[in-house]
């Protein structure tokens, strides 16, 4: 199985660590994922702002770059979910404004884009990745996880097969934290409530580190508990599914 | 009187505004836990039924959807079957286009039985026409006789939820109004009133009986109208709607066209869904159901004014079509984040929360600052559409109408930063060259942080008032992954 | 009242709107039937749900058998001190099964709503005075705890069971269905309906509920059978 690593925009840029440690753990679980140097971004950020013509270019390159691959896997549920449910949208659109008239056709032969922990539980049928991560961690399952794609637990059970993490339990685990993608600026003051809340609920697990699986709402989340200086860290799952005895995370960030 | 929503600012600042204010906050967080507590046992017990043989909560939406979308589908003929079955039932259908075509039609109703007072049922339909205010401007008086619609005329206030327009009073402020209020009105509120849900309850009871007992004319909206019957319903908790639909002599229902329900037996997914979703009960304490004019019970003259106010503009946007399901449970509301923390009156509409983020631009349309602005006003947390038991999906149409908002501003001569970020944004994502060129020009390094700070793009101070942003690395995947061969080297 | 030509020309317009709005979509002609609740319940196990739903209400739940029933009617009565005027609505002995002259040695305050001599009904204020009121049922829905009345013989007209603070209801256990859809396919929706679900009640503050607003702040249920 070809499968082609989606490493997602804002990882690209700003968290490459993330996609690194996606790189370090499917090898582990005996899949050399590769990387199309020719992807750009899943379109998100222009759909979700409303947008769609100024998605056509990057669903476009989507597309191209990841086409002849069995399989996309990308560390982020929310460009996943963007894959999964707003490409049409925007392929529809493109062919009916005649912007891009084959989008939609080339959209229907696209391979399957799955979340991280998707491909690994599902496609690879594995929950113990064999990890290393002695920390007191929570998780915040985040919403285009939680409810756009159903990823249900397979997080956790990856979670709870690390060997030396502490699981804490989040309260109120499924409310949004408020990152929203430009909402958290077009909306700030309520976003920064949301997000004020989520942050609360964190530091009341007495974890240490905040893992979720997507860097975008980490950001979030991590812009916030960095202000307070709470001492409280933020890592994406891959980074803590990754780590192992011999190649300890460094729980920076 | 209750105010009105004109000249509303638009949702970020009014938002601003309401998150200030701490007593609120804690009301409606209050509230909504403890509704959403109520409905999420409901729904479980509905999906333990399953292994009995029950039908399960997602079913039971799917069918529920099924029904109000069968209904809207072909709307025109179950509108004029709803006429025919309506008016061999002895009532008298009214066509109202807009809100001053209604209003007047319950005014001249009103008139013919010389009545300078109505009571009336809590309905959504006739806050959105400010009936109210229109009968004040004809000398009538407009009685609100659900709790919750009494303590927001009472204290001058404005609705802030569907089902609980009240939800933003606790129960001191509930006995303040009443104490200060009621007897202007009418009979006044106990000395020794306390702020004990049941005794507040029972000074409503007692302050709103003589209006019951001497009312004339009553108004109502339905939850539902069924065509082939010509059967409205009504479903209500307190027993004031029972009160205004069979003690007066005339009774007025103003109906939204999408209210309708192909058949009778169909009420029955929307009659299950309906108050487990909305007050989180098995079933509410009152529902009522009548078919026109009933020798000798309740009103000998019914008249029935079916409302289009938008109706039909909604209903021509294929993607925003489904929002005319909406039964008005308020269950999105009481899931959204959003809406737990800025309440109601920031969304400047009587359809606030996620529902009213889609329903008022699509019944008016866009272009217009403040309902432009409630598109925006979501997180698109998805919350909302897994709550809705008519499976509305409010997200995506949340989506789809800012890409109405944004298409109407294509043509601005001076176009917004943020149309020229996206642009901007669509020209680099083209092609990974040139992403790599912005990369690189970024910097990656320490002058990348400040330089964001002081960057025009549209935001950077609000994000960076109450979060860091994060120290960008030093090279970016793409460069790790062709200096390293993807870490081979 | 007429349709004004203002009326017409907006029929007019409304449905035009509607029907080039919907000019791309194909109609469902079939109704759709919601799934129902197809567990083997037998009738002494929907009978006792619908006993237990009731009461979750906090509406107070009694078993009786025929022959009890009268002397019930009239316990129930003095139980919530409600004797002097009890409103009566016509052809309730029949709808209940019990001679008319038992009916009124249990009811003895019995008052009836209709006045044969002069053809009057008691009116709103009538009925505010009243203490209770006694009826019949159409039929009881056991997942939900709820009556319904379809305001037929010993039911009375819908005015008769709100205004009173006290409705002592009679249902019998072969009037319990099992569930929403079972009702709706009995009911007659020609006949104006009333659904009862515990007393009157409000959520309004603080969506919590609290029992007794408008409607009877006592529902007594007699369950016969
Ligand atoms: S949109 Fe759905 S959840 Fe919201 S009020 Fe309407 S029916 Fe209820």
């Amino acid at each position: 199985m070809r499968v082609a690593l989606s490493v997602t925009c804002i990882n690209d840029t700003m968290f490459p660590g993330t996609g690194q440690a996606v790189v370090r753990l499917l090898r582990r679980l005996g899949v050399d994922v590769e990387f199309p140097a020719a992807q750009t971004c899943c379109g998100q950020p222009m759909v979700n702002t409303g947008y769609l013509d100024e998605a056509v270019p990057a669903v476009r390159s989507y597309v191209d770059a990841f086409a002849g691959y069995d399989a996309i896997v990308t560390p982020s549920g929310s460009c996943a979910g963007s894959a999964r449910h707003q490409h049409a949208l925007v392929g529809r659109r493109a062919s009916e404004k005649g912007l891009d008239r084959s989008l939609e056709a080339d959209l229907a032969d696209a391979p399957p884009t799955y979340e991280l922990t998707e491909l690994i539980v599902d496609v690879l049928g594995v929950t113990d990745v064999g990890a290393y991560f002695p920390h007191a961690v929570t998780y915040h399952p985040t919403c285009h996880s939680l409810r756009m794609l159903g990823v249900g637990d397979r997080p956790l059970r990856l979670l709870r097969e690390v060997r030396g993490l502490r699981l804490r339990e989040l309260p109120a685990a499924e409310q949004c934290c408020g990152f929203g993608g430009t909402f958290a600026v077009k909306n700030s003051d309520t976003s920064v409530a949301m997000g004020a809340d989520k942050v609360r609920h964190v530091r009341s697990t007495g974890a240490e580190v905040l893992v979720a699986g997507d860097n975008s709402c980490l950001m979030h989340l991590g812009g916030m508990l960095d202000r307070q200086r709470s001492g409280v860290r933020v890592m994406h799952l891959a980074e803590v599914l990754a780590a192992t005895e011999d190649a300890p995370a460094e729980v920076v960030r | 009187m209750t105010g009105t929503f004109v000249g509303m600012p638009a949702f970020p600042s009014a938002a601003r505004e309401a998150l200030a204010d701490t007593q609120l906050r804690h009301n409606l967080a209050h509230a909504t836990g403890v509704i959403r507590g109520k409905r999420s046992r409901l729904v479980e017990e509905v999906d333990a039924d399953v292994a009995g043989g029950g039908a399960g909560w997602e079913e039971l939406r799917l069918a529920g959807a099924a029904v109000k979308q069968r209904a809207l589908d072909a709307l025109a003929s179950h509108l004029e079957q709803l006429e025919a079955s309506l008016t061999a039932a002895g009532a008298t259908v009214h066509w109202a286009r807009d809100a001053a075509e209604a209003n007047a039609v319950v005014a001249s109703v009103a008139k013919a039985h010389g009545a300078d007072e109505v009571v009336k049922v809590k309905s959504m339909v006739t806050a959105e026409i400010g009936l109210n205010e229109a009968l004040a401007e004809e000398g009538i008086a407009a009685w609100e006789t659900d709790l919750a619609e009494l303590i927001v005329q009472l204290g001058d206030d404005l609705p802030s939820h569907i089902l609980v327009p009240a939800i933003h009073r606790n129960r001191a402020e509930i006995r303040e109004i009443f104490l200060r209020k009621m007897a202007a009105v009418g009979r006044p509120a106990p000395a020794d009133l306390t702020d004990e849900p049941a005794v507040l309850a029972a000074a409503a009871r007692e302050h709103l009986r003589e209006k019951f007992l001497r009312a004339k004319v009553g108004v109502s909206g339905a939850n539902f109208a069924v065509a082939d019957t010509g059967t409205l319903v009504v479903v209500e908790s307190e027993g004031n709607g029972r009160m205004c639909l069979t003690l007066p002599e005339v009774l007025v229902s103003v109906v939204g066209i999408e209210k309708v329900v192909p058949t009778f037996a169909e009420l029955d997914p929307l009659l299950r869904l309906l108050p487990r979703s909305s007050t989180g009960e098995r079933m509410n304490p009152y529902t009522s159901t009548w078919s026109g004019v009933t020798p000798d019970d309740g009103p000998q003259e019914v008249h029935v004014v079916l409302l289009d106010n938008g109706r039909s503009r909604a209903l021509a946007d294929d993607t925003g079509r489904q929002a005319l399901r909406c039964i008005r449970c308020s269950a999105c509301l009481n899931v959204c984040p959003v809406y737990e923390r800025t309440g109601g009156h920031a969304y400047g509409s009587v359809y606030p929360g996620p529902i009213g983020a889609i329903l008022n631009p699509l019944l008016q349309g866009t272009g217009d600052e403040q309902t432009d602005s409630l598109p925006y006003a979501s997180s698109l947390c998805g919350a909302c559409f897994e709550a809705c038991p008519v499976r509305i999906d409010i997200p995506e149409v949340l989506v789809h109408l800012r890409s109405k908002v944004v298409d109407s501003h294509r043509g601005d001569r001076v176009p917004k930063p943020e149309a020229l970020a996206m642009k901007g944004a669509a020209w680099s994502f083209a092609d990974a060259s040139r992403l790599g060129l912005v990369e690189r020009a970024a910097g990656f390094s320490g002058p990348f942080l400040k330089r964001l700070r002081r960057t025009p793009l549209p935001g950077a101070a609000a994000w960076a008032d109450a979060r860091d942003l994060p120290v960008p690395p030093k090279e970016s995947f793409r460069a790790w992954w062709a200096r390293t061969d993807g870490g081979r080297r | 009242m007429t349709s004004t030509s203002a009326g017409n020309d907006a029929r007019a317009e409304i449905l035009g709107r509607v029907r080039s709005a919907l000019r791309a979509v194909e109609p469902t002609p079939e109704p759709v039937l919601a799934p129902t609740t197809a567990r083997t319940l037998g009738d002494a196990a929907a009978v006792d749900l619908f006993d237990e739903r009731v009461a979750d209400y906090r509406a107070v739940v009694e078993r009786c058998t025929a022959g009890d029933l009268a002397a019930r009617v009239g316990a129930a009565l003095a139980r919530h001190d409600a004797t002097r005027a009890v409103v009566v609505p016509p052809g309730l002995a029949a709808a209940l099964g019990v001679e008319e002259s038992a009916l009124a040695a249990a009811v003895p305050g019995a008052v009836a709503d209709h006045d044969p001599g002069t053809g009057a009904h008691l009116t709103p204020y009538d009925l505010d005075r009243a203490d209770a009121v006694v009826t019949a049922a159409t039929l009881g829905i056991a997942e939900t705890g709820t009556i319904v009345l379809d305001h037929g013989p010993g039911q009375g007209r819908r005015a008769l069971t709100l205004v009173p603070d006290v409705h002592v209801c009679v249902v019998r256990t072969d009037q319990v269905v099992r569930d929403v859809p079972d009702a709706v396919t009995r009911l007659d929706p020609n006949r104006p309906l009333t659904w009862i679900s515990g007393p009157s009640a409000t959520s309004d503050i603080e969506l919590d509920r609290v029992e007794g607003v408008h409607g009877p702040r006592t529902l007594h249920v007699l369950l016969v059978g």
